[in-house]
């Protein structure tokens, strides 16, 4: 299975990159998995509403962390025509080259977007991105089972009385966020040393962890399979429908705000349909509608008058000030850094082993499997030293 | 040798889809991730990795005894069915492979979570939950439970073949049950056996699947490293790297173990 994967993609590397089809009346949209409103529970499906209101047919995939969508788009081998990363990765993806200008004549619903998230850091110039959602990182808990006393830190995450039953999250820039704000680090810091200590906390945290894990935290949160996740804001509203007993924390000691937004990748092969794809999404009323159901923050004021008022004012979905205060947004990190962290999450990823127990395990069957081949040895001798006597008995 | 032109749809697809994608994987393995300049740092990182290979060898090693010892009895028994029963028992062996491998690992993660079926009854019981997933336990049960039918197979072949003279002459020379079995069943056996062990050793070492659901953050293998590499990290060079290394440790292993089969034959020869 694993060799054929790398079979594959390394065909596909080999592969000229196939023309993409012309295809008029078709986009391809590649978001996050559980990021749109689908039609469930009486809500609006938006991409229906999109195909019927424009004629175009959409192809809707998902991926469950930036980085996957990331490589996804370095490997290359499909197209996208739009794509939802957050703040970080566009600003890679732009310094990469990796991303085409917009036609905001195509756009005209963009006058709805709030000046605060225009001219960010990660699109200065507003040449590449429309936003599409932002948020915070808290921390989500289950009341049934989790002391209030514990909770108000990200310690809460290192806490070995929940043991087992702790998720953390499957990528490596909210983790280290997490770590580095435990620490008291800023969550762009480009220090070797300190993100090296940050790994080292993240390892630490590993013997209690249940898992890493992205979109299946919907899942073992509702079944409270687990009981504590740092996750977005904005999936917690959507799962504390699903399970009251949940609750949300904005961490004593600061987290992150994102904001994700729409772009059209380079050899995006419908580009006029992915603007009329941003441009549907950014009109007040679908993107009422769409985010009343994902739960996320709206970066359209506009948009909160289609939406139900209690969301509209939930403290979890817009923070007061003095909460928002203690956020950190992240920029995009420096190539080295990047790959720094990479690697050093790997090394979380793969720690925690006891290597002498492996060790000494295979020492012993490999001399089990010595000792077979060499008893196996020492008995074809036997025989055809017994044979060999037997025949010359014969003779005699 | 006139033959040989049925041979190269074959060679030209081993050429297409084997060979040259092998080429690059060597390719990648020796070249540095950001410049394309040859490298040996990527394979100067696998002491980082050592305990990750040797732990996705020793719980495949395990599973393989496992479905040995297991299904060794299970092959045997249906060899000594009748031939029609044969038939109805090797389609009851085959039923469960038509389901998805994914689905039938997922299955068992509904079954053995804290809150799944399982601990659902003992907790009736009055049992508390018992730590069933996120173990080693629970990544060499997934694997015996996915790869049990690749051991079973060929050694029912191989016992099924066994010539039923041998034991008439064993048995008429004096030997009871257990001799006949000890000195002529199990010995003719070994190639199913190695063969075995091979097919369940081979997919077992390199899974990621299973691991990941049915295992804890300890529990990663080298199949994991691997598909991060190309899924998440974007690091294909490094991920190329660690697949050369696991597919001659397979190589390794598939020999070593080829070692017994051969000497076997030698004795059965002479």
């Amino acid at each position: 299975m694993k060799r054929l994967c790398t079979i594959l993609l390394a065909l596909a590397l080999l592969l000229p990159v196939i023309p993409a089809r012309a295809a008029s009346n078709e986009i391809t949209v590649y978001n996050w998995g559980q990021y749109i409103s689908d039609g469930s529970d009486g809500y609006l499906d938006v991409i229906a509403a999109f195909e019927e209101a424009t004629g175009i047919h959409v192809n809707y995939l998902t991926y469950d962390s930036n980085e996957s969508l990331y490589t996804k788009l370095k490997t290359g081998g499909s197209t996208y025509d739009v794509i939802i990363p957050s703040d970080y990765m566009i600003g890679r993806l732009i310094e990469e080259d990796m991303l085409l200008e917009l036609n905001f004549d195509n756009i005209p619903n963009y006058q709805y977007v709030d000046e605060a998230f225009r001219n960010t850091a990660y699109d200065p110039e507003n040449r590449y991105s429309v936003p599409y959602t932002w948020g915070t990182v808290g921390i989500i808990y289950n009341t049934k089972y989790v002391d209030e006393a514990d909770v108000g830190s990200w310690d809460l995450l290192w806490n070995s009385k929940y043991a087992g039953k702790i998720l953390m999250f499957d990528n490596n820039r909210d983790a280290f966020a997490i770590a580095e704000a435990l620490l008291g680090y800023s969550l762009n810091t480009t220090d070797e040393a300190t993100l090296r200590q940050c790994a080292q906390k993240l390892v630490e945290q590993k013997p209690i962890l249940q898992g890493h894990v992205m979109d299946q935290i919907y899942a073992r949160m509702e079944r409270e399979e687990a009981w504590i996740a740092p996750y977005y804001a904005g999936d917690y509203l959507y799962m504390v429908e699903e399970n009251p007993a949940l609750a949300f924390n904005f961490p004593e000691e600061g987290f992150n705000i994102f904001i994700d937004a729409m772009c059209i990748p380079k050899g995006a092969a419908n580009k006029e349909g992915a603007e009329a794809f941003i441009n549907f999404l950014c009109s007040p009323e679908i993107c009422g509608q769409n985010l009343e159901y994902l739960g996320y923050s709206s970066p359209l004021s506009a948009a909160k008058d289609y939406m139900d008022p209690e969301l509209a004012q939930d403290p979890i979905a817009y923070p007061s000030d003095e909460t928002l205060a203690r956020g950190e947004s992240f920029s995009a990190l420096p190539t080295e850094t990047s790959q720094l962290m990479d690697s050093l999450w790997l090394q979380v990823k793969t720690a925690g082993s006891d290597v002498t127990a492996y060790l000494i395990a295979a020492a012993v069957l490999v001399a089990a499997a010595a000792a077979l081949t060499l008893g196996l040895k020492l008995r074809r001798r036997r025989r055809l030293a017994q044979r060999g006597i037997s025949r010359r008995m014969n003779q005699a | 040798m006139k033959r040989n032109g049925l041979l190269w749809p074959y060679v030209a697809w081993m050429t297409l889809f084997t060979l040259i994608p092998l080429g690059v994987v060597v390719y990648y393995a020796f070249t540095d991730s950001l410049t394309g300049a040859f490298t040996l740092a990527n394979l100067s990182h696998l002491g980082t990795y050592l305990p990750i290979f040797l732990r996705s060898i020793f719980l495949s090693l395990a599973s393989s005894a496992i479905c040995l010892v297991v299904g060794y009895p299970v092959a045997y028994t249906i060899a000594q069915a009748r031939p029609s029963r044969q038939r109805l028992l090797s389609m009851l062996l085959m039923l469960p492979m038509c389901m998805s491998f994914l689905l039938r690992t997922l299955a068992w993660v509904a079954m053995l979570e804290d809150t799944g079926i399982l601990n659902q009854l003992l907790g009736s019981l009055g049992i508390g939950p018992l730590p069933l997933i996120r173990t080693n336990g629970a990544v060499i049960l997934g694997m015996v439970y996915n790869y049990l039918p690749y051991m079973i197979l060929p050694l029912y072949t191989v016992i099924m073949k066994i010539d039923p003279r041998l034991i008439e002459a064993a048995q008429d020379l004096g030997c009871n049950g257990r001799q006949v079995f000890a000195q002529v069943t199990l010995p003719l056996s070994v190639p199913g056996i190695i063969s075995g062990l091979t097919m369940v050793f081979v997919p077992a070492v390199s899974t990621f699947y299973i691991s990941q659901k049915l295992g804890s953050t300890g529990t990663t293998m080298i199949g994991d490293v691997i598909e991060s590499q190309f899924k998440t990290a974007y690091n294909p060079n490094l991920g190329a790297a660690l697949s050369l290394v696991m597919m001659i440790l397979i190589f390794l292993c598939i020999g070593f173990m080829n070692r017994f089969t051969d000497q076997e034959e030698g004795v059965m020869t002479l």
